[in-house]
């Protein structure tokens, strides 16, 4: 191997680790560096400006352009104004692990949260302050009626998010599943719709429907697969290919095996 | 105790009698045994029966978890082992061969042909050929076109206009789905509504519609659909224009600057089109634009239809999007 072969192998490869470090941003948040001399609202305040100023701007004041200065993983800040969000949405996007995002121009989606409890109650506490807004909700699924889920589910929510919510594709997004996610995010989720998902008020879809939606997504979490293998619950698409390619291959193998060519 | 010695006795001498009946001399030479197949395949059926005799039991005293597999287990077992039996048998024990006899050389060759002749020379009445041939073609040439009349319905030469019917005239209310009417206070931004005509069939392919709020700045209507979007509320036939599904999802960025924009998505094949743009195609393979309702609000706040859909609702044919005839405005 000649010299600049062995250059530019070690190029190519210091590229390559390069781009594996950069790929794994920092996935810490910053914190102030002690956090028990602090009010709840210091905190709150202190991990604002730490982790959601960048594109939030100060205050909350949104940044609808992209800001000038560049912020943590060396990111243009642009988001929208939180002033008026209200412990709901500010409850929604953190216990999910939404945010923080790691650039504003990727689409949400669920992460393992990095604050601790007592973190996230200062930050929402601390958004909530910003301006007047809808608290956290209280959903009581155990209240709700399945089968009335079942239908309003499929009326508002199934297009995207499918029957049995295994989630899917909208044109530009995922759409995620919701197996994982608590009846109070739920809750949040519907009311405040989330990136590309629409909003339902409480004149739209009420307290009481939508505690029967919530009841029936836990309904669905275990679907009863009396066929044995759900193949994703996605449908006749799946088991049609099951059908076709395993089922309809093997039965013409069967045939080659004990048919008998008829000698002309 | 006497009448069970009697049954036996004369079971026993009917099965005598039918065993010795058939003693007659051989006339091919018995087959040569195989212990073995014949062994495997007994042994074969009687691991089927173990197995149908399984399904009874899983199905009698099941109440266990995946019982519904174990069953299936049970009898596709017992049909498997059945089957590779038979075949066994099939293959190895029934004594097959092939023969060929070529067909007798015909007896009486001349009277065959002078019944052909009589048949072909018998029950000729025409005297006109040429012009029954005439009279036919005509019938079969006329039910050819009849036939093809429907194909050519779709098309400009033939517009039986049939496909812009639908139950929505100027003046009637949009209601929800529990049937109360919708009012235009109630539709919010961010979000959508099935709305469906008053006093109609909601079993038409052109009844349902949806409906959204936009922003009316941010509205890109046709200058001829300028009034068709009241305080910036627009309805579109729910039916996709590519195979007729029932669009259900509405995209809306919550961040406009960094999102993708609002449009409504078909669930089938992703056709996306844009509510903004009276109903355009952005994405996917509808050929033609959703249909679009032009509303009015009443007096009372209510919604109504000022008038029928910019076109015909429903999935689309070939030619259908290329001639355009079907997607004019009226």
């Amino acid at each position: 191997m000649s010299r600049a072969r062995v250059l530019i192998a070690f190029a190519l490869t210091g590229l390559a680790l390069a781009a594996i470090a950069h790929a794994e941003l920092p996935s810490g948040i910053s914190r102030p560096s002690d956090e028990r001399g602090l009010s709840q609202q210091q905190l709150g305040a202190q991990l604002y400006a730490g982790n959601c100023a960048t594109c939030h701007g100060i205050a909350g004041r949104g940044m609808l352009e992209p800001g000038g200065t560049r912020g943590a993983g060396d990111i243009k800040g642009q988001g929208p104004p939180l002033v008026g969000v209200g412990a709901q949405a500010a409850d929604l996007y953190l216990s999910t692990g939404f945010m923080p995002l790691s650039n504003p121009h990727v689409q949400p989606w669920r992460r393992r949260v990095e604050f601790t409890r007592k973190e996230l109650a200062a930050l929402t506490s601390y958004v909530a302050s910003l301006g007047p807004g809808p608290p956290i909700p209280h959903p009581n699924p155990s209240a709700g009626n399945v089968s009335e889920g079942l239908h309003l589910f499929t009326d508002h929510c199934a297009g995207c998010h499918q029957v049995v919510a295994e989630g899917g594709y909208v044109t530009n997004a995922r759409v995620p599943v919701i197996k994982s996610d608590t009846p109070t995010q739920i809750a949040e989720a519907v009311r405040v719709g989330p990136y590309l998902m629409p909003k339902f008020s409480r004149k739209h879809i009420s307290d009481r429907q939508l505690n029967s939606i919530i009841a029936y997504l836990q309904a669905s979490k275990q679907p009863n697969d009396r066929g044995g293998w759900g193949i994703g619950h996605i449908g006749p698409v799946p088991e049609g290919m099951v059908t076709w390619l395993i089922a309809a291959v093997a039965l013409v193998g069967l045939c080659v095996l004990i048919g008998e060519r008829l000698r002309a | 105790m006497s009448r069970l010695r009697r049954f036996a006795f004369l079971f026993g001498t009917v099965i005598g009698a039918a065993r010795g009946k058939g003693k007659r001399e051989r006339i091919v030479a018995e087959g040569s045994p195989s212990a073995s197949s014949e062994l495997v395949v007994v042994a074969l059926l009687l691991l089927s029966a173990v197995f149908a005799v399984g399904f009874i039991v899983v199905l009698a005293t099941g109440r266990w978890p995946n019982r519904t597999q174990y069953e299936g287990i049970a009898l596709g077992g017992a049909l498997g082992f059945m089957a590779i039996a038979l075949i066994l048998v099939g293959k190895q024990l029934v004594v097959s061969e092939q023969l060929s006899e070529d067909y007798p050389q015909a007896e009486h060759p001349q009277e065959q042909a002078e019944v052909s002749q009589i048949v072909r020379e018998s029950g000729s009445r025409f005297t006109r050929k040429r012009l029954l041939r005439a009279a036919a073609g005509t019938a079969v040439g006329a039910l050819g076109l009849a036939a093809i009349a429907p194909a050519i319905g779709l098309g400009p030469a033939l517009d039986p206009y049939e496909l812009n019917w639908s139950p929505w005239k100027r003046g009637k209310r949009l209601v929800s789905e529990d049937g109360t009417p919708l009012k235009a206070a109630d539709i919010e931004q961010d979000t959508f509504y099935t709305a469906y005509p008053e006093h109609s069939s909601r079993n038409d392919i052109a009844a349902p519609l949806v409906l959204v709020r936009l922003p009316p700045s941010s509205l890109k209507l046709p200058r001829s659909r300028r009034r068709w979007a009241p305080l910036g509320i627009v309805a579109y036939s729910k039916i996709c224009t590519h195979a007729g599904c029932a669009i259900g999802l509405y995209r809306k960025p919550t961040f406009p600057p960094v999102e993708p924009r609002p449009a409504l998505v078909c669930p089938c094949h992703y056709s996306t089109f844009d509510p903004a743009d009276g109903g355009k195609v952005l994405f996917g393979p509808a050929g033609r634009d959703l249909p679009q309702l032009p509303l009015a609000i009443d007096r009372a706040g209510n919604l109504r239809a000022a008038g029928n859909f910019s076109g015909p609702v429903g999935p689309s044919w070939w030619g259908v999007r290329i001639k355009g005839a079907i997607t004019r405005e009226r």
